[in-house]
């Protein structure tokens, strides 16, 4: 079994450099590489292209590093929840790519199963579809959408084996399996890491071919955004 | 006028037994507070859980667990959870049978601004592009008119679109209405104490009454 180990996140994160195009999984706070994204903050690097869903919030997950000026450009399907945020993209510091949700996943999807295009409805008669082909099938129109793939990805599992296996809890899992197989090297961290065959294959989310490299992580803070309970 | 609750009571009258449906943030949200207890049905979000269940108590939350609006829940018995892409797979494949929504402006045709108001920050469309492209049932929930009192229901759309030709239903505070195959709105229930010539006033896309208009009913 080829062990995918690394000791800790600054282990893991050490080559990324300026300028590259990275992935994180994550919807909202729920499943972001909380330690990966701390590892990074601690690095003198800039112009990032981040591919996630969200942004995060002032003080939390990927909002940190755009507070630190780390980000060039956030290709993501929805922002609203950070201050910062706005005011770089206002003052022209940031670009933003906002993408359909589904259409984001679908080309992280294809980006790691090979696909360099699809076709989606997703966007059409909208500003999405400017610029794009567009063509009939069977009486409905859909976009040309194209793949998206990523110099790095950096996903949070729950639990992992040194084989680089994954398994996701609940609404952690989101882009995180599809984002581990569309970067050329996949970081994985994990809440609990375990030797390769103590995982029950068939349990198994995502594969360890797509992880280049795991580590347990520690410390995880889990934040809520929206904190609501039934009385 | 219909309160926020009450529009949503009513929208649970569209729910049919069986159905998977995927309830959007704001009032679209409430209408799970009044679906019949004798129906089954499954609560989609769009973040990766099928068998949305009620609000955790305290001791229940879960970090690991929220909806499409990020709120903490639980799931319901029978739930499953998958990524991103198998969600809007899902949505897309039309296996999701009743989308409910909120929105900004609607026109005749089913046309459906909810996204971005130009000059304000844009936050992004989320999941609601690829829901109302995808929906063969799509049944919007907003206020008739906007707080400066223009009308939310028009020939065409002024904001952005999110996208065309979708919306069947529209439930407003004033009335029920279904878009016509040909365009317009065919006034279907008023709300309680509402009259035709109100909504018609409301009302600046073209508005189709046919015959005597029945009030809402509320059990």
């Amino acid at each position: 079994m080829i062990d995918k180990t690394v000791k800790n996140a600054f282990e893991a994160v050490a080559d990324i450099p300026s300028n590259c195009m990275l992935m994180m999984g994550g919807f909202g706070l729920t499943g972001i590489p909380e330690n990966c994204i701390s590892a990074i903050l601690e690095k003198d690097i800039s112009g990032l292209t981040i591919v996630s869903n969200n942004a995060g919030v002032d003080d939390f997950g990927i909002g940190l590093l755009l507070k630190k000026r780390m980000v060039k450009k956030m290709i993501s399907s929805y922002v609203g929840e950070n201050a910062e945020f706005e005011r770089q993209l206002l003052s022209g510091e940031l670009e933003v790519d906002l993408i359909p949700q589904g259409t984001l996943a679908e080309r992280v999807r294809a980006g790691g199963a090979g696909i360099p295009a699809f076709f989606t409805p997703a966007g059409v008669g909208t500003e999405v579809a400017e610029g794009k082909e567009s063509r009939e099938f069977d009486g409905k129109m859909y976009l040309l959408e194209s793949w998206l793939k990523a110099d790095f990805s950096i996903v949070k599992a729950w639990k992992g084996d040194t084989a680089g296996n994954l398994i996701f809890k609940g609404t952690a899992r989101n882009f995180n399996p599809l984002m581990a197989a569309a970067g050329k090297i996949c970081i994985a961290e994990v809440e609990e890491l375990v030797e390769a065959g103590e995982l029950n294959p068939n349990e198994i989310h995502t594969p360890g071919i797509y992880v280049q490299r795991i580590f347990q992580g520690s410390n995880y803070e889990k934040r809520i955004e929206q904190r609501t309970v039934s009385k | 006028m219909l309160t926020k609750d009450q529009i949503a009571q009513r929208i649970a009258k569209e729910v049919k037994n069986g159905q998977y449906i995927n309830l959007g943030i704001g009032i679209p949200t409430l209408v799970a507070n009044y679906i019949p207890a004798n129906l089954e049905v499954v609560l989609q979000s769009e973040n990766g859980l099928l068998g949305i269940g009620p609000f955790p108590t305290e001791d229940q939350i879960d970090p690991d667990l929220i909806n499409a609006g990020k709120q903490t829940v639980t799931m319901a018995k029978g739930s499953a959870l998958f990524n991103s892409a198998e969600s809007f797979g899902m949505i897309r494949g039309g296996h999701v049978h009743l989308t409910i929504l909120g929105a900004m402006e609607v026109s005749e045709n089913g046309d459906i601004a909810n996204w971005k108001i130009p000059g304000k920050m844009v936050k992004g469309m989320g999941g609601a592009m690829d829901l109302v492209a995808s929906a063969d049932n799509i049944i919007v929930a907003m206020q008739h008119c906007s707080r400066s009192g223009e009308s939310k229901l028009l020939s065409e759309c002024s904001l952005p679109i999110t996208g065309i030709r979708c919306v069947k239903k529209i439930v407003t505070d004033l009335a029920v209405l279904e878009i016509a195959k040909e365009g317009g709105f065919i006034l279907l229930e008023r709300a309680p104490g509402i009259s035709v010539e109100e909504i018609k006033s409301k009302t600046a896309g073209k508005l189709i009454i046919d015959g005597e208009i029945p009030e809402m009913v509320f059990e």
